[in-house]
């Protein structure tokens, strides 16, 4: 049967018919929906785990312990994984492994482009680049293969564009690889990694990496399709597509496999074609191997480095390049000069409990470090609360090494789920090394900014099971902290008066915001929009400042001042009262008046 | 055969993914081979979606290039004079003459244009600019969220695939509970279009 899936939908599909028992990930946009779709399989366990390296570290026990296992992250995640990744290289396993690690090229929700076929570089890990959703779930079924057959981690590559793009697939059967393993391995030589054993299996992973040489000479998904002799291309993943697509007559050498590259297929294609290019998104990856080996050939001399490629731009450069003639430009529609037009911003939804702990924390005055999710957009205007982000888990730390440096108090911003992820060895830090970092947990029940997942604080599993929801009062107390205030975060006063109490302090203190995001389902149910009393309304824009979408210029306009006044948009609003509290003309209800202003709430 | 290539934008929680989802399954359905490409994350935060939808003999780039727009089905008005250097030519332009005001209208640092502006720009790239009243449409059926499908619709009627796959796709994304209020959206829309024949 054919279906159109995802990417993603492909990969945890071939995931189960590759007969997978085990899966563990961190969610991260473009990876996130692989183990969403994985779970709905039956007879597998998957688990979100609180940081990418834990994720990977538990896939890895699985494989040792002999069954088909996977891990899942996106490209960053594998910067936190990476040790994990190291160490399973050089040992390998007992049944297959699996890491899937989703580029993100063009950033469209990434803080970095890093091209991840370095990693399997640098840990001598097979790597395959899928350009539909059909190659996607072909080649994750063909990594568990590849992975038995030389003791290795193998990884998947998809980028945003494949792991978001649906193409039709052909669905196949689940095969069932039962383990073979009936007590968990005792075999230090090859599991445990001192350097007494750490150094023969260097040797080990080096002739491994020989051996995959050969391999990629005949590996299937390594192909090339003549056709004109007079441009040959040479490409992987989504370029694929757009090489096929802009020079429909050229003749193409298609990798599947990126690490380690075909060299004698690349050679004998090379020397059949009289202008050579490669064509391959981010890093000259590739066409450095061309190079090192001595052919001759062109590609980011010509195509982007940065950025996500499109056919747009590669029949663009190409024309430049005079690989297509100047003619071949496409006939363009007559575009009217239009004035810039106004900007949709991401911003913080109404009702999210981030802003008003961001009202409250900008009275402080103080130097705010942030972190990564919802919150990092507390930076946009009219908040502008946040001084950095990086990667996650960096906030307090950050704020500690600045603090303690400068002798200036910080604050720094965290969510639940990063705090587990990587913020509490950094509290720890601050905790140990007596720096007044003030934390903020964002504590919104949920993983929100890539699409509310549960985390290790929400009492929810991957499949939605009940579980020990990890509390973060007794847990950082435990941790040594000794000021510990817990605030609903939609009470603005409750927020600001924790914050300035603890401001005082030359001691780590932490503040934990609760209150769940408002586009939980439960939520939802109780969104009570507010009103405006025009009668009160100065148009001072006070609220304005809240940056809430919700908040509207009305059509009147206050007589005194010429400004015109506020109104809310009921079908935005839910009812989180910020603006009502800091209104100075009390000219917002709050929930319990609604009717006061004889208006009538829709539930 | 070249491929039909359909853009979808709109606002982040108009629907824009579900009409392109509905509009992917037409295409297989008919028997085009099919690709559709988004992205999702940022964007629902408020910001501005778009999802590209390819019909075709066999389609390899997920992705429409400048210039190969055939259809741009605008979910919200100003959104439908972003995309323009993506169009043909030859293209069509339908687009709700719903507004949501960006929150950098509210906040006073831009301006929304009129819709008598929009319509003028659009024009000088097409001839053929259809205004449906979606979301005003949707709203007197009792559910805004219905727009999108309205405006499915209407581009139902302009192209060559029988209306009983329209439904079917309908069938296999729509909710139980909610289909027929959908079913009725896709009637009214695709006979607005045949009103403005
Ligand atoms: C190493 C790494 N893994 C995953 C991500 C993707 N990511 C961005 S924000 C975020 C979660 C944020 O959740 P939380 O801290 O609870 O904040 P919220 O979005 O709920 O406000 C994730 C997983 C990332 N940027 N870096």
């Amino acid at each position: 049967m054919k279906k159109l899936l995802a990417g993603n939908e492909a990969i945890a599909r071939g995931a189960w018919e590759a007969g997978v028992l085990f899966a563990s990930g961190y969610p991260g946009t473009p990876s996130t929906e692989i183990l969403e779709n994985f779970v709905r399989y039956p007879g597998v366990y998957g688990e979100w785990a609180p940081n990418e390296k834990v994720a990977l570290d538990a896939a890895i026990g699985a494989a040792y312990a002999g069954r088909r296992a996977l891990a899942t992250m996106k490209h960053v995640g594998l910067n936190v994984a990476a040790d994990a990744f190291y160490y399973v290289s050089m040992t390998g396993t007992e049944s297959a492994l699996v890491v899937v690690s989703a580029d993100d090229p063009q950033m469209h929700s990434s803080q970095n482009e890093q091209d991840n076929r370095n990693f399997a570089r640098f840990a001598r890990v097979p790597c395959l680049d899928p350009s539909d959703s059909q190659e996607a779930k072909d080649m994750v079924i063909a990594a568990y293969d590849l992975s038995e057959q030389f003791d290795t981690p193998v990884m998947l590559r998809p980028t945003t564009r494949i792991s978001h793009s649906f193409t039709m697939v052909e669905l196949g059967e689940r095969q069932e690889h039962p383990t073979r393993v009936h007590r968990f391995p005792r075999n230090a030589k090859k599991y445990v990694m001192v350097p007494a054993n750490a150094r023969p299996r260097h040797y080990f992973i080096e002739e491994r990496l020989e051996k995959l040489k050969a391999f990629a000479e005949t590996f299937p998904f390594n192909r090339v399709e003549w056709r004109d002799l007079d441009l040959g291309i040479v490409t992987n993943g989504v370029a694929y597509q757009y090489a096929r697509e802009v020079f429909p007559n050229a003749s193409i050498l298609k990798l599947g496999m990126s690490f380690p590259v075909p060299m004698q297929m690349i050679a004998d294609f090379a020397r059949r074609v009289k202008r050579l290019i490669v064509l391959e998104e981010l890093d000259p990856f590739i066409e450095d191997f061309m190079r090192m080996a001595g052919i001759q050939v062109e590609g980011k001399s010509i195509f982007p480095l940065c950025g996500e490629l499109n056919p747009a731009i590669v029949r663009e450069r190409a024309i430049a390049a005079g690989l297509l003639p100047p003619g071949s430009a496409l006939p363009k529609a007559s575009i009217p000069e239009l004035p810039p037009l106004p900007a949709r911003p991401p911003v913080l939804c109404p009702g999210c409990p981030h802003r008003s702990v961001f009202w409250a924390i900008k009275k402080l005055h103080l130097p705010v470090n942030g972190d990564i999710g919802c919150y990092t957009l507390g930076v946009v205007p009219p908040l502008e609360a946040i001084e950095t982000t990086g990667c996650m888990g960096a906030s307090i730390g950050v704020a500690h090494g600045a603090s303690k440096s400068s002798g200036k108090k910080h604050v720094a911003v965290i969510g639940d789920s990063t705090f587990f992820h990587t913020g509490m060895p950094a509290l720890v830090n601050a905790v140990y090394n007596r720096s007044p970092v003030i934390t903020v947990i964002m504590d919104n029940r949920v993983t929100a900014m890539t699409g509310d997942q549960p985390n290790p604080g929400t009492g929810k599993t991957l499949q939605g099971e009940e579980t020990v929801a990890i509390d973060f009062e007794p847990l950082v107390k435990a941790m040594g902290v000794k000021h510990v205030a817990k605030v609903d975060a939609y009470n603005e006063a409750e927020v600001e008066a924790a914050l300035k109490a603890f401001k005082k302090l030359d001691e780590p203190s932490v503040v934990i915001a609760e209150r769940p995001c408002a586009l939980l389902p439960e939520v939802r149910k109780t969104y009570q929009p507010l009103h405006v009393d025009l009668g009160k309304c100065d148009g001072c824009g006070v609220c304005l400042n809240t940056g809430c979408p919700a908040l509207l210029h009305s059509i009147e306009i206050h007589e005194e001042s010429g400004r015109y006044k506020v109104e809310i948009d009921p079908l935005l609003c839910t009812g989180c009262e910020l603006c009502a509290q800091v209104c100075p003309q009390e000219a917002i209800s709050f929930r319990a008046q609604a009717d006061h202003f004889g208006y009538e709430t829709h539930l | 055969m070249e491929a039909i290539n359909f853009l979808l934008a709109g606002v982040g929680g108009q629907g824009v993914l579900t009409a392109s989802n509905i509009l992917a399954e037409v295409g297989v359905l008919a028997g085009y081979d099919v690709k559709k490409s988004e992205v999702h994350g940022m964007s629902q935060r408020g910001g501005n979606v778009t999802s590209h939808v390819r019909w075709g003999k066999t389609v390899y780039s997920p992705l429409i290039g400048v210039g190969e727009v055939d259809y741009l089905l605008a979910f919200e008005a100003l959104e439908s004079l972003r995309y323009l250097n993506m169009l043909r030519p030859t293209a069509k332009i339908i687009t709700d003459d719903h507004r949501i005001t960006p929150i950098t209208v509210t906040t006073g640092n831009a301006v929304y244009p009129e819709r008598g502006q929009i319509d003028g720009w659009l024009r000088q790239v097409t001839a053929d600019v259809f205004w449906v009243p979606g979301v005003s449409l949707a709203e007197g059926m009792g559910n805004a969220r219905v727009a999108n499908i309205i405006v499915l619709g209407f581009l139902s009627r302009l192209l060559d695939v029988p209306e009983q796959m329209w439904q079917e796709a309908i069938v296999r994304w729509v909710p139980g509970k909610v289909l027929a209020l959908n079913q009725e959206a896709l009637a009214r829309g695709s006979s607005l279009a045949a009103a403005a024949r």
